[in-house]
């Protein structure tokens, strides 16, 4: 994964605009979609859960989003990762060309995705009353984190895909367990602090904590915290390049 | 100067219960001791090499392993042993229509195919209208690709990917694409590639034409180099030898 970038940068770029235009099917409202479904399950779960919560959590609409955007990027970005390489075996067997360029388009658009999300987060943030203070520059730590945990993922996913199709089953299953396990619209606070050390396994709820405690409490999650994301994505990102410069000329055979 | 050389390679292919049987069925087969893996050489021991200008006609009944020697040379698969080495830039025309987008316009197909291609986006920008008019393509630039018919889709391929003058050049049994004046315009093109000094790989089942091209012939069974040399007719003769006795 070392080849010059420039020499790929044409057709990175066309990749890019394919899967982004693909992905809307170029329509306005294609795109207002995606951003409307989730502020949509936002409703719903505020809806639902404000009662049982909001009680014990403070801007506990700012608390369910953010986890809401965190863990749906997540999720998105890995479940079009993971189709990243089949649907493009047609191209890779026919055209000598670096396949993880195939993910890397997908995780953009995906990306963008998260931006136009968050831009509407933030509206919120500033409705909720939270002011904005310098720390919020910090915000770009646990997202960095997390795009390098999704190319990760997505790496090792999407050459698993081509081995076994039964993965996105399996990996949807996961995905679930994530989601409950990232304490999207409960608070840990009052569980025991032994169960509390266990959610910390979970990178996904470790960056959303990250990001809540910059938001909510407007301090700096402590040392911990910064290494544990920065372990989690390394470890994450050199497994997903390992599996794929051992297999990725073994695709060849699979598809 | 010596363009490409091939020296001693070989090529596995794995074939079995790997194809789409999923984890879980996966596992079980492991579990219970039947779940097969064949490997098989698909080509073993190839070994020639090619100077510039030089037209190498591949020849072989089906299985021969053709088409697996043409991927291992554009770099698509890995030999096993041995070592390929290429001087300058290859260009590939393997089964050309495939890999487009059907959602995509023609235009940003002719973009992506020529990003994909190795092309610059100023090299595509200069080109552009080029292709267009000689994929006889003009009405349709901003039409989904799915609208085209197959001759058309064709046209715009062999567009694209002619556009350049590579150092190396393989054709797996394309020399032409298209209706009869399409025909007879592409060949042109590929003849003036070829005859410019691009140093040429074509497999092909027409003996015929192999023996009017090419100055160099590989001949291959099985995966197996049964010969290679410079006696195109020789060995052409010696080949329609070898179908008349297999029938």
């Amino acid at each position: 994964m070392h080849i010059s970038i420039k020499e790929y940068q044409f057709l990175f770029e066309e990749l890019v605009k394919r899967d982004f235009k693909k992905k809307y099917k170029r329509t306005i409202l294609g795109m207002l979609w995606s951003i409307l479904s989730p502020l949509m399950i936002l409703v719903i779960l505020t809806l639902i859960f404000s009662n049982f919560f909001s009680h014990n959590t403070e801007h506990y609409i700012i608390y369910l989003f953010t986890g809401q955007i965190i863990f749906n990027y997540y999720v998105e970005s890995t479940m079009e990762g993971m189709n990243a390489l089949s649907s493009n075996a047609h191209i890779f067997s026919k055209i000598n060309i670096p396949k993880y360029l195939f993910l890397l388009s997908k995780n953009i658009s995906s990306f963008i995705n998260f931006i136009l999300i968050l831009i509407i987060y933030f509206l919120f943030v500033f409705i909720d009353g939270i002011s904005f203070t310098w720390i919020f520059i910090l915000l770009f730590y646990p997202i960095i984190c997390l795009i390098l945990m999704n190319i990760g993922i997505g790496l090792i996913l999407s050459a698993l895909f081509i081995f076994f199709k039964d993965i996105e089953y399996l990996y949807r299953l996961f995905t679930q367990i994530v989601m409950y396990g990232s304490a999207i619209f409960y608070n840990i606070d009052f569980l025991p602090s032994n169960i509390q050390y266990f959610f910390l396994l979970n990178p996904i709820y470790v960056c959303i904590k990250y990001i809540r405690t910059i938001i909510i409490q407007n301090t700096i999650p402590d040392i911990m915290i910064h290494l544990l994301l920065l372990l989690y994505s390394v470890i994450l990102l050199i497994l997903g390049i390992f599996i794929y410069k051992k297999y990725n000329y073994k695709f060849i055979y699979y598809i | 100067m010596e363009i490409l050389n091939v020296e001693n390679i070989s090529i596995k292919y794995i074939t079995g219960d790997l194809k789409s049987i999923g984890l879980k069925e996966y596992v079980l087969r492991k579990i219970k001791g039947n779940y097969i893996e064949n490997e098989f050489y698909a080509n073993k021991n190839i070994t020639f090499s090619l100077n510039q200008g030089d037209m190498l006609g591949i020849i072989g009944t089906n299985g021969a392993g053709k088409s697996t020697l043409l991927k291992a040379i554009s770099g698509i698969m890995l030999p096993c042993t041995g070592k390929i080495i290429r001087r300058g830039k290859i260009a590939a025309f393997l089964e050309l229509a495939s890999g487009f987008d059907g959602d995509l316009t023609v235009r940003e197909n002719t973009y992506l195919r020529g990003a994909l291609l190795g092309y610059t986006r100023f090299f595509m920008d200069q080109m552009y209208s080029n292709i267009i008019s000689f994929s006889e393509l003009e009405a349709f630039e901003d039409r989904p690709f799915k609208h085209l018919s197959s001759g058309m889709k064709s046209r715009l391929a062999f567009s694209i990917a002619s556009m350049i003058q590579p150092d190396i050049l393989i054709l797996d049994e394309v020399l032409s694409v298209g209706d009869g004046a399409f025909r007879i315009k592409s060949e042109a093109k590929m003849k003036e590639i070829i005859n410019s000094g691009t140093t040429t790989i074509f497999v092909s089942h027409s003996l015929q034409q192999i023996r009017t091209l090419c100055n160099k012939i590989l001949w291959l069974d099985k995966g197996k180099q049964i010969t290679f040399g410079s006696n195109v007719k020789e060995i052409c003769d010696n080949y329609q030898q070898f179908l008349i006795k297999k029938k």
